[in-house]
């Protein structure tokens, strides 16, 4: 990027052909430096588009458009290598084009691992469909039966004949046709890319520097903001003393951002901004800022406090969301009975990318946004409903993203460029620091549940009762919500996949006083630390080995229904004899992590083995942890074995790198992950109060299994994390005899 | 007032406050976008370059500090991506996001001139100061012994 800054806005305009009335990006500046994005089509037979995911240009590349943002989960390589694999194209001779937002792609959210399980029908449709035009184009060409020609290496053939034509060589046949809306699929074993482990398709932008990020992006007569906003959250400014950060050199201006409006959704946070002509002078001058704050309603929220009143609030009866058979009447008849409470503070996605977008606005009056987002189409509402246009009026590029984990689905920031690019009449750069990404994020909920299982004479559970609590992320969008939604209950709570005759799941009240939203697998996080922290105490109640009694409570091989137990269930969206809640899919997955991890093996002296099991998002991934607690003290996370069943995948090292990072994200929870909040605000402000996982902690080795499959594909991104933080904790246990039932162990001083 | 200094070989001046940290300097003046901000307290390192060969903070140095010396950013490591670090990086396919990552091959660059043939916990020391959220550190170490062991 560092010959855009060289260059004079006439040479820019020019260039860009804005002068012209048409419309393309910085990023394109330069071939190869970051995600190549989108740039009109001539039209005309200069290519051909068959949909909106494919354009076959007559020099015989296959323009590939990428609709989701990549965020380190690989889809700007696995999703072309769908399209590919249906096209018969070479992938040497792809180009990966990063769309803008636009409804025409349909879904763009890149959330709830939903890329691939979601759309990998219509994706491979995106290929077949521009695979059989080529082939009726060619067939129409050499006025022979389509059915007599078939498509392969980026060419189509013709066996009677011994014709060829390469896919360029179409193009003008191709344009005068119209491309077919369906078309079928290749059969499994003639997949070319599909299930192959590609390369990482920015792998030497990564590595050289040239990867461009939301922070990246940079246009002429830019200026960068700094926010300082309420500590609170919904606060409002009472007054400004701007005249030091006026005076400190580089200070452009100082601009007060319009009080957050309720309900929040993704809209402007409010604060003070500093313009300035660099990052550090907009830093300098907003220190220099006096502010006097109204808190606000949340002003006085205090994280002791208020967990003291989740604790009292899952202690007491809730709403009842599952019923199977009679807990009270099971627990009354029981031999004996176990209770536990488990607790699991705010979380921080802090991603190493803060939240970062640049945003002008056009001669029309609509405005152009870069932004590290996961969630173009949402960019498109929010800006348009924060400057009062059309959401057409607004060209979302979307950047590569250094990390997500939910946060960037948010597109506040953008917001805040955008309006910012209004007010001062010049392009706005906004860099969230870490402090702001930290402080003023959407929280992952801080939880209680409370579990209750009554026991026969074996020690086998006969009734379980769980509560969950927890300020709900509806109260984003509703701040009058009060409790757990159905959405957030279908994530590890309702889906229950154990054999116990007696169930009772409730959902319990409290008010939300942050900004909650999801973080990497959202309420699987503390529902699955419960509930498999919770299997593993009755494992021991019943003097069982926890895989054994794991496999057992799991019990005959059978579909899961919760709705058959009164559950309101959505099963991430899709049907569930597609996906269905499978104990057997369980059971093998437990088998297969526990055969890795060596279970029941001789281990050294101090060391234990823990194991959990956990379904989301479609998939069904078991955790082993081998930990030990050091002379020193500190807890050591020796190795991590993971098993996935994600049905049929697309990119194994990809999926493989996944687990592997779900690992390490899934330790950081178990180890070190809390937000508290005092007075309204958030306590923390960097990785010195926040910690991750650093080298030094990371396992000897994270091994990761994939489940040979053929079942539709389910998620990725998110499956890995939830075992995790409950197989640390269940290992320390093995290990130690203690228990622990309350996240993160950084407060048991354990590291 | 300028400050001058080498930069990936090539003589710069910036004209920028002598207190602005590197990292800023590199970034919004001198156009290099591939040092990364992290934390802007070194306790990430995803701002990690070299000054005369050592591994820096670059969003805690000021830019004064660079006057007179030489500073390499991972766009003057190879710019074509040769440098065996980097190839081993690609082979291993070590990056996520990446966003962390030109910091971190700065660091093993770092550790592999002065170590060429590193352990475990040497490793984990020398790397300990760069944060990676997506969790690619075993395929860091991997990749570092791999460079070590001359395959890449």
């Amino acid at each position: 990027m560092s010959e855009l800054r060289h260059i004079s806005r006439r040479e820019f305009l020019k260039r860009t052909g804005q002068a012209g009335g048409g419309l393309v990006l910085a990023l394109s500046f330069t071939a190869g430096c970051g995600p190549k994005e989108q740039v009109p089509t001539t039209g005309g037979a200069e290519a051909v588009a068959p949909n909106v995911y494919v354009n076959i240009r007559r020099d015989g590349v296959v323009e590939i458009y990428c609709h989701r943002s990549e965020m380190g989960q690989g889809i700007r390589t696995s999703l072309p290598q769908v399209i590919a694999d249906e096209l018969e194209a070479d992938w040497d001779k792809i180009e990966l084009i990063q769309a803008l937002g636009d409804e025409k792609y349909g879904d763009q959210n890149t959330d709830g691992s939903t890329s691939i399980r979601n759309q990998f029908d219509l994706l491979r449709n995106a290929g077949a469909t521009a695979r059989e035009m080529l082939i009726a184009a060619a067939a129409a060409s050499w006025d022979v039966p389509a059915g007599e020609c078939v498509a392969r290496d980026h060419a189509v053939h013709h066996e009677g004949s011994g014709k060829s034509a390469a896919y360029g060589e179409l193009v003008d046949t191709a344009a005068e046709m119209e491309a077919p809306t369906e078309a079928a699929f290749k059969s499994r074993e003639n997949y070319r890319y599909i299930g192959k482990a590609m390369d990482t398709i920015d792998g030497l932008d990564i590595t050289t520097g040239k990867a461009i990020y939301g922070i990246d992006t940079v246009m002429p007569d830019m200026l960068y903001a700094s926010i300082e906003r309420c500590p609170a959250f919904g606060g409002t400014v009472v007054s400004v003393d701007d005249a030091a950060a006026r005076a400190v050199p580089g200070v452009v201006d100082v601009v007060r951002l319009p009080d957050p409006t309720s309900p929040l959704l993704f809209n402007l946070l409010g604060g003070v901004a500093v313009l300035a002509e660099n990052t550090w002078a907009a830093m300098q001058g907003r220190a220099a800022l006096e502010i006097e704050w109204d808190r606000g309603a949340n002003g006085a929220h205090e994280s002791g406090a208020y967990k003291e009143q989740l604790l009292k609030a899952a202690a007491a009866p809730g709403n009842a969301v599952l019923t199977r058979g009679d807990v009270d009447a099971a627990l009354e008849a029981a031999d004996a009975v176990h209770e536990a409470i488990y607790y699991a503070p705010y979380l921080s996605q802090a991603p190493m990318e803060p939240p970062a977008a640049i945003a002008r606005i056009t001669e029309d009056g609509g405005c152009e946004a870069w932004s590290c987002t996961q969630n173009p189409q949402a960019v498109q509402e929010t800006v348009a409903g924060t400057l009062g246009i059309d959401k057409k009026q607004v060209r979302a590029h979307v950047t590569l993203l250094g990390g997500g984990f939910g946060r960037k689905s948010k597109p506040d920031f953008v917001a805040e460029a955008a309006w910012l690019a209004r007010e001062s009449g010049r392009p706005i750069k906004v860099t969230w620091t870490r402090e702001d990404d930290i402080r003023h994020g959407y929280f992952h909920s801080v939880s209680a549940q409370y579990l209750k299982a009554g026991l026969d004479a074996e020690g086998n559970a006969t009734s379980w009762l769980q509560r969950s609590c927890f300020p709900s992320i509806t109260s984003t969008f509703n701040p009058a919500a009060t409790g757990p939604s159905s959405f957030e209950l279908d994530l590890g709570f309702v889906d229950n996949p154990y054999d116990i005759p007696n169930m009772r799941l409730e959902a319990c009240d409290i008010k939300a006083h942050l900004r909650i939203g999801w973080l990497r697998s959202v309420c699987n996080v503390f529902h699955a630390f419960a509930v498999c922290g919770f299997v593993d105490e009755l494992a021991y109640l019943a003097g069982e080995d926890p895989k054994d009694h794991l496999l057992k409570l799991l019990g005959d091989p059978r579909q899961i229904d919760p709705a058959a137990d009164g559950a309101e269930y959505s099963n991430y969206g899709h049907p569930l004899d597609k996906h269905p809640i499978d104990t057997a899919r369980f059971a093998a997955v437990v088998e297969k992590v526990a055969d890795m991890a060596g279970w029941g093996r001789g281990l050294p002296d101090g060391h234990g083995l823990g194991i959990a099991v956990h379904r989301s998002f479609l998939s069904i991934v078991g955790a082993v942890a081998e930990v030990s607690v050091g002379d020193d003290g500190k807890l050591v996370v020796h190795e991590i074995w993971t098993a996935i069943d994600a049905g049929t995948t697309i990119n194994p090292d990809r999926v493989k790198s996944q687990m592997e990072g779900a690992a390490t994200f899934g330790m950081s929870i178990a180890l070190h992950g809390e937000i508290t909040a005092r007075d309204g605000a958030v306590v923390e402000g960097n990785y010195d109060t926040y910690p991750v996982v650093r080298m030094s902690e990371a396992p000897q080795a994270i091994h990761a299994h994939i489940m040979e499959s053929t079942a539709p594909p389910g998620g990725v991104g998110e499956p890995g994390v939830p075992p995790v933080a409950p197989a640390i904790v269940n290992a320390y246990y093995a290990a130690t005899g203690n228990r622990v039932r309350e996240l993160p162990l950084r407060k048991a001083g354990l590291t | 007032m300028a400050i001058e200094f080498s930069l990936n070989g090539k003589p710069v001046s910036l004209d920028v406050d002598a207190d602005m940290p590197l990292l800023w300097a590199l970034r919004d003046i001198a156009g290099l976008t591939g040092t990364k901000f992290g934390c802007g307290k070194a306790l990430c390192g995803a701002c990690n370059v070299h000054l005369d060969g050592q591994v820096m903070r670059s969003c805690v140095v000021p830019v004064s500090v660079a006057a007179g010396r030489n500073v390499t950013t991972i766009e003057g490591l190879a710019e074509d991506g040769s440098h065996p670090v980097q190839i081993a990086w690609r082979e291993l396919n070590v990056a996520q996001c990446g966003y962390c990552q030109p910091g971190q091959i700065m660091s093993a660059v770092a550790l592999l001139e002065r170590n060429p043939n590193p352990s475990d916990a040497d490793i984990d020391a020398a790397m300990s100061g760069n944060i990676c959220r997506c969790g690619t550190y075993t395929r860091i170490r991997e990749a570092i012994h791999k460079v070590a062991e001359g395959q890449s």
